[in-house]
């Protein structure tokens, strides 16, 4: 089975811009990058299917080998969907972030600085509690 | 009828809460009521189990694991499940008054589920539910000490009876599973009578040895125990002095008859036995806690216990079992008696209580028979379990059994005398401490205990007199245990008085050297001081944990760097690193073809121009623009290559996507954030390039990859055979593979619930207002104009400045239309392209054009109910239809074809499956309707109420929509 290659490398192009786009931090960016590469991967589905048939419906052609592979199908018009889902959900965070902060930038998680701070100081975590009881220390003495 | 029992207990607990805001303390009674039942049908089944019957339960649960849930009660088992039931009916019953005033029935409820689930322990026969039994006891037992987490000590101590407790049941697990693959049993019985040799079964039963010693508190996990006193004395008195500590004693008496001969499991039962009984015993001589002093002295018998049970000769085991007996019944009182002064005189310190005794002789009368039971003084019960245990050790001096050496009988026999002497000093000092009168302590304030609360360890204390006197009934009870353990001689029995003999002599020595450690205790005290202090397991422990809190801040210090580029770059190289080793490793590449046609490279080549725009873009509308280029794009070759489907579907979702987004991005600025990131742009072509040449080669790869038969092929024939339809996706959507359907609808509810939630906040439901509510509120007070040939009703209430006759009239026009298309699409969907996705998006798009052409009153108009039941009911009649086939011997989303004869129109063929795509066309329509209801009529909402944010002009940022202070 022979590859088409121009699709291939728009996958690709695709597929990098989206990637590209990934890594910003505006929360828009990131969401049209999601959008770009899944177009890019579901294109890297129909390049993946093998040569382009009629359209998969009984009654067209003669038998399988006439039409395009389903199964690809399928999964893509499963895939176009939840990223339309996904595509309303993150825009409304977007939204929601400039609601709240003005901008929709996805800022660094402050609690990982304060974990490395921490580490830093060569400390336990916050939640560590010194547990040590001694047999005839107060500490024991229940109700 | 055992599960039955154990369930009453759960049953019990779990309704406790409630039951505690009617009853308060007297709940208790209520609960003491569950293994009050067990402990009934326990005597009834007394005759059966002392002649020598079992009783089993059988319940199939995992086969293919060898898990079922079987209960098989022995002897051994209905000893225990005795002392489990009739203490905790007496622990629950004294509670009703050590509680008084209870309004939280936290600590009630968990205790009467830990008296079940003890139950259950002592009697399961399956290893693995064994298993899940012990663990729950250590959960029950964790959730018991933290009773109150406010308090640093309690949460100490129940997080340390946690670790320990589970790290050696995390080993006994290992163990449990290298004793099946060693013998291909999980039962216990089976196990034990026909034991499995060799190392993979000398390690399995060594390992269920460490969970037994760290469950029974055993050195060197001794140390949790004391910690666990932190909980209240009753639930001290049940589950560290009584019941679940004694879950490793029973474990390894179970199994010492079968395993005491593996390498390793003598000495280290003899050794960590004597070792635990002595410095138990040594450091409850300095405790001027009467609580502590008792929980160091269960420390100091729990070593004896698993001494005795786990050395494996008969005399030894009948010594064992007697004294979990009476061990159960003088520790319990003894913790009931400590709670019953506590409770009175308000402290338990041996250097403020000072004439308890004058004041309430009948208590330290009553305390004073457990304490000489303690000490194993005749006429008590305990007395006797100790000659016991003396004769079993002279036995083995005298060459019992040939695995022991007469020497390290010898010192075996010093170390059981010396711990006897420690137990009677500790016990003299019990007994002392709480009653006698000493000079310098504080004047005694006391008040009457309730006699209840008196009566139970009143009760308990005569029991351990009365066994005293029955001896020989005892030694008929448990001899019949001893005797499966065939090693050794067997004892001669529970009784006062054996004549001269060596056992006796001990007691005497030991008798004697106790009374000389108590008087001359100042003595002992200062001697103790000199000793120097070693390591303990205990600072260990506390070392082990502050060194594995270190590693987690050090480790999630590098790892968690909490940015999310660094995430998904991170993801993303390992993503190019695994495809470029896969593929560096493939020999011949597939053969390839340019293109097939001429607007085939058109497309692409326009897609790929957009992509790189939309990357480099710093308009927000203009990126969003292009984006969609490439998914129209996309939608032709779609087209091209035989997918009408898809091609449908893209078109439906691209102007979906396009509108949603000029909807949210007319509120935010127009470009984006100029970045300080820049340093960071080439190290991101770099990735983005290299996953973009990754996804190229791979979907070539793929391609050559088809060499197999594809599985579609025959769904070619089978769309029709079986789904009953000639669009094949379609097919595979509803039918085939519609379980992946139902998960995908399942996320659009979410995503729609989650889209809603965050512009309303509050209530997923969203106040509907009519076009004439809407007209009310106005301040101008305008008529609605109801007349015929108003296009849109909800027009008038746009500002005229924003008013599109034209639009509205298109809206009107079309709207229909649409609505009809899309039930065409929905019902043609199973032969021709469309289905309940395509059709839904139409619909959906219908609604936001009448949103869009007179705003959200005409939403409200167009679909006067909440998005949630079209969500909700959509997802609900998918399940339905999913399902409906097994209720007419069908398999799960099975197929059937219905044809309808209707007059004039002819037949209509259904499927049954459509009813499936119509649950999905709902979850669809409803989506877009909360979509546009959020997107579209939330934020006009938010912008009337001027908590929409507003773009800076020439700025990429906004002002925040709650003016910075939300």
């Amino acid at each position: 089975m022979t590859a088409n290659l121009v699709l291939a490398i728009t996958a690709g192009i695709l597929v990098a811009a989206g990637v590209y786009l990934l890594l910003e931090r505006s929360l828009t960016r990131i969401l049209l990058g999601i959008m770009v590469a899944s177009n890019g991967v579901n294109l890297m589905f129909l390049v993946a299917a093998g040569r382009p048939g009629l359209p998969p419906i009984v009654g067209f052609g003669d038998g399988a080998d006439d039409v395009s592979d389903p199964l690809p199908q399928a999964m893509v018009l499963t895939a176009i969907v939840i990223t339309m889902a996904v595509a309303a959900f993150v825009l409304t965070m977007a939204y929601r972030s400039f609601q709240l902060h003005g901008h929709d930038e996805v800022a660094d998680d402050v609690e990982d600085a304060r974990i490395r701070e921490l580490a830093q100081k060569d400390v336990v975590s916050e939640s560590y509690e010194d547990t040590t009881f001694s047999d005839t220390g107060a500490d024991v003495v229940s109700e | 009828m055992l599960y039955a029992l154990i369930a009453v207990h759960a049953i019990l607990g779990a309704f406790t809460p409630l039951l505690v805001r009617r009853l308060g303390a007297r709940t208790y009674f209520l609960l003491a009521l569950a293994p009050l039942s067990a402990g009934i049908w326990l005597l009834t089944k007394a005759p059966a189990i002392l002649a020598g019957q079992h009783y089993l339960e059988v319940y199939g649960w995992i086969p293919a694991l060898d898990v079922d849930l079987t209960l098989r009660m022995g002897l051994v088992q209905w000893v225990l499940a005795m002392i489990v039931t009739w203490i905790g009916v007496a622990v629950l019953v004294y509670s009703r008054w050590y509680f008084e005033g209870l309004t939280s029935g936290r600590s009630a409820a968990v205790l009467t589920l830990f008296a079940g689930t003890m139950l259950g322990l002592v009697t399961a026969d399956n290893l693995i539910v064994l298993f899940i039994f012990w663990e729950l006891t250590t959960i029950f037992s964790y959730l018991l000490i933290g009773h109150d987490p406010t308090r640093r000590a309690n949460r100490g101590a129940a997080h340390t009876a946690l670790v320990v407790t589970t790290t050696g049941g995390l080993m006994m697990l290992v163990g449990i599973i290298a004793l099946w693959s060693a013998s291909g049993t999980l039962s216990l019985q089976q196990l034990v009578s026909d034991a499995p040799t060799g190392t993979l079964a000398t390690v399995g039963a060594l390992l269920m040895l460490v969970g037994a010693l760290s469950k029974s508190a055993l050195v060197p996990f001794h140390f949790w125990l004391p910690g666990a006193m932190a909980a209240p004395t009753p639930i001290s008195a049940y589950l560290h002095a009584a019941a679940m500590v004694k879950a490793g004693v029973y474990l390894v008496a179970v199994l010492a008859p079968a395993f005491a001969t593996v390498p390793f499991w003598r000495p280290a039962v003899m050794l960590l036995g004597t070792l635990t009984m002595i410095i138990g015993g040594w450091r409850a001589l300095r405790q001027t806690d009467l609580k502590l002093l008792l929980a160091y002295g269960t420390v100091s018998q729990l070593g004896f216990m698993v001494l005795l049970v786990g050395i494996g000769t008969e005399a030894a085991a009948l010594a064992g079992m007697g004294t979990v007996i009476s061990h159960a019944l003088f520790k319990s009182t003894l913790f009931m008696c400590v709670g019953l002064i506590d409770h009175s005189a308000g402290t338990r310190d041996i250097r403020e209580l000072s004439g308890v005794g004058y004041r309430v002789p009948w208590l330290a009368v009553l305390a004073g028979l457990a304490a000489l039971s303690m000490a194993g003084m005749p006429p008590l019960v305990g007395f006797l379990t100790k000659e016991a245990a003396f004769e079993a050790v002279v036995n083995l001096v005298v060459g019992d059994i040939q695995a022991i050496t007469p020497l390290a009988a010898a010192a075996l026999a010093a170390a059981l005398v010396f711990g006897s002497a420690i137990t009677v000093g500790y016990s003299l000092r019990f007994w002392w401490g709480a009653f006698a009168s000493k000079s310098g302590a504080p004047a005694l304030s006391w008040h009457r205990p309730a006699l209840g609360m008196a009566g139970v360890p009143m009760f308990l204390g005569a029991m351990s007199l009365v066994l005293g006197f029955l001896g020989p009934q005892l030694t008929t009870l448990l001899n019949p245990y001893a005797e499966r353990v065939s090693h050794g001689q067997p004892g001669h029995g529970f009784a006062l008085w054996h004549g001269f003999s060596w056992p006796l002599a001990m007691s005497v020595i030991a008798l004697g050297t106790g009374i000389l450690l108590f008087v001359f205790r100042e003595r002992i005290a200062d001697i103790q001081a000199t000793f120097p202090t070693t390591v303990t397991a205990e600072e260990l422990f506390h070392k082990s944990m502050h060194g594995l809190d270190r590693i987690s801040v050090e480790v999630t210090a590098r790892t968690q760097r909490g940015s999310l580029s660094i995430y998904l770059g991170t993801i993303l190289t390992v993503l190019v690193a695994l495809a470029t080793y896969a593929m560096l490793r493939i020999r011949v590449w597939p053969t390839y073809r340019v293109f097939d046609h001429w607007p085939q490279l058109l497309v692409a080549s326009v897609m790929a121009g957009a992509a790189v725009l939309a990357a480099t873009s710093r308009g927000r509308i203009r990126a969003v623009l292009l984006v969609g280029v490439t998914g129209y794009g996309l939608a032709l070759l779609f087209a091209m290559g035989g997918a009408p489907d898809l091609a449908l579907t893209q078109v439906l979702v691209e102007t979906v996507t396009v509108i949603v987004f000029i909807l949210v991005v007319r509120k935010l600025p127009r470009y984006f954030t100029n970045r300080p990131l820049n340093s960071t742009r080439w190290w991101r072509v770099l990735i983005a390039l290299a996953v973009g040449i990754t996804v190229t080669l791979i979907s070539l790869v793929a391609v050559g990859a088809r060499v197999a038969e594809p599985v579609s092929k025959a769904w070619y024939e089978g769309a029709y055979e079986f789904g009953y339809g000639k669009n094949i996706v379609n097919v595979a959507l509803v039918d085939t593979r519609a379980w992946d359907t139902f998960g995908e609808i399942s996320v659009l509810v979410i995503a729609a619930t989650g889209v809603a939630s965050l512009i309303f906040l509050r209530s997923r439901v969203v106040g509907l207002t009519s076009t004439a509510q809407a007209f009310e509120s106005r301040e101008d007070a305008p008529e609605a104009d109801s007349a015929p040939g108003v296009w849109l009703r909800a027009g008038q209430t746009l500002s005229p400045n924003v008013r599109s006759l034209v639009f509205e009239v298109i809206t009107r026009m079309l709207f229909g239309i649409m609505i009809v298309v899309s039930l065409y699409l929905l019902l043609a969907g199973h032969n021709w392209p469309g289905g309940g996705f395509a059709g839904g998006l139409v619909a959906g798009m219908a609604l936001f054009i009448r949103y869009l052409a007179a705003g959200r009153h005409e939403l409200d108009e167009a679909a006067p109910f909440d998005a949630g039941r079209l969500l909700g009911g959509g997802l609900l009649l998918a399940l339905g239809a999913a399902i409906a086939p097994l209720f007419f011997g069908g398999t799960v989303l099975q197929s059937y074809d219905i044809t309808l004869a209707i007059p004039l129109l002819g037949e209509l063929h259904l499927v049954s499956s459509t009813l499936f795509d119509i649950g999905v066309y709902l979850v669809v329509v409803g989506m877009l309707l909360d979509v546009a209801r959020s997107l579209g009529s939330g934020i006009d909402q938010h912008a009337s109420e001027e908590i929409a944010p507003v773009p800076i002009p020439d700025s990429t940022k906004a002002i925040p929509g709650y003016g910075g202070s939300r």
